[in-house]
């Protein structure tokens, strides 16, 4: 506590606009708590499929339904968007607009493949009679590779969202503070996709 | 050219995370495609299988979530008090509990079968 106390009055002799950048530093402290939480409901998606894997009711199981190739295509890339948004955050921290302007289009084109590699794989998989109705196996399945494409999409949408607002207003301390939440974000999306590799697919067909 | 250097370095000062330099992110690439090549190459292939398959798929994720954790997040640079570091360990000791404890429940103990 006197730590705290003493950081506070350092700041403040040092310049007048440390109230704005605690205020930032917060928000980002606060959003590291969303990204735990959200890991907890993966948590429990991860648990709920571990649990149901082998209750297939007669229908398709994992080792005949997965097709690798595009598997490992997808982790691939959402492993290299993961490296991209932090170059992305590299250029920020050197002032370079245009630089990350152009490592979140880069990501942001990663994520979409990624996406659209899912969405045909889901697709083809409804075609074969997989539906999430199925069995228990497709139900936590669908539930968990879902929820995590569910949010791919919705850090597309953001970033895309962000990068327009890089473009107009510029390297702020708030669009630094944003652009930073959406690279941890990504990261963790990375994690999670490395899970999904290993629990739902590797351990699936081998 | 030097005040830019000086305004650079006293943001890096400043910063309450640390962003790391374009170094530790190549060599966390690196290592995450590394990781993610050795299960596939080991266990695709039949040459580990059976239990030692599982323990190389664990460990090589769980490895590659702390080689995240260290070269893109940079957790190890956070300044006291390590705030993100506590909530880090207590989420992962809710998971922890919720993904042990359910398979640990549902497929060893059982009654009504």
């Amino acid at each position: 506590m006197a730590n705290v106390a003493a950081n506070h009055s350092s700041h403040d002799h040092d310049h007048g606009h440390d109230g704005h950048h605690d205020l930032e530093a917060l928000r980002t402290m606060g959003f590291w708590i969303f990204i735990i939480t959200d890991c907890i409901i993966f948590g429990t998606l991860f648990a709920t499929y571990a649990v149901l894997m082998n209750n297939t009711a007669g229908g398709p199981t994992g080792a005949e339904l997965f097709e690798m190739p595009g598997v490992i295509a997808e982790t691939f890339i959402l492993l290299t968007s993961s490296f991209t948004s932090g170059l992305a955050v590299l250029s920020m921290n050197r002032g370079d607009k245009k630089g990350l302007i152009g490592w979140l289009i880069v990501t942001a084109l990663l994520g979409a493949s990624f996406i659209t590699l899912e969405v045909t794989e889901f697709l083809k998989m409804i075609d074969e009679g997989a539906k999430i109705s199925t069995s228990a196996f497709l139900s936590a399945f669908y539930t968990l590779v879902g929820t995590h494409g569910i949010h791919v999409s919705i850090g597309l949408i953001w970033m895309v969202a962000l990068m327009l607002q890089v473009a107009k207003r510029g390297i702020t301390p708030v669009t630094k503070r944003k652009i930073g939440n959406i690279s941890l974000y990504s990261h963790f999306l990375d994690v999670r996709c490395i899970f999904r590799f290993t629990i739902v697919y590797m351990m699936g067909v081998r | 050219m030097a005040q830019h250097h000086d305004t650079h370095a006293s943001h890096g000062a400043d910063a309450h995370e640390s962003h790391g330099s374009l170094k530790s992110y190549v060599l966390g690439f690196v290592l995450s495609l590394i990781l993610t090549a050795i299960p596939l190459i080991l266990v695709l292939n039949d040459i580990v299988t059976g239990n030692a398959a599982d323990v190389v798929l664990l460990v090589t994720a769980v490895l590659q979530f702390v080689v995240q954790l260290f070269f893109f997040m940079h957790l190890k640079e956070e300044k006291k008090p390590r705030y993100n570091l506590m909530t880090l360990l207590l989420g992962l000791v809710i998971v922890l509990t919720i993904v042990a404890g359910s398979i640990w429940i549902m497929k060893y103990n059982m009654v009504a079968h």
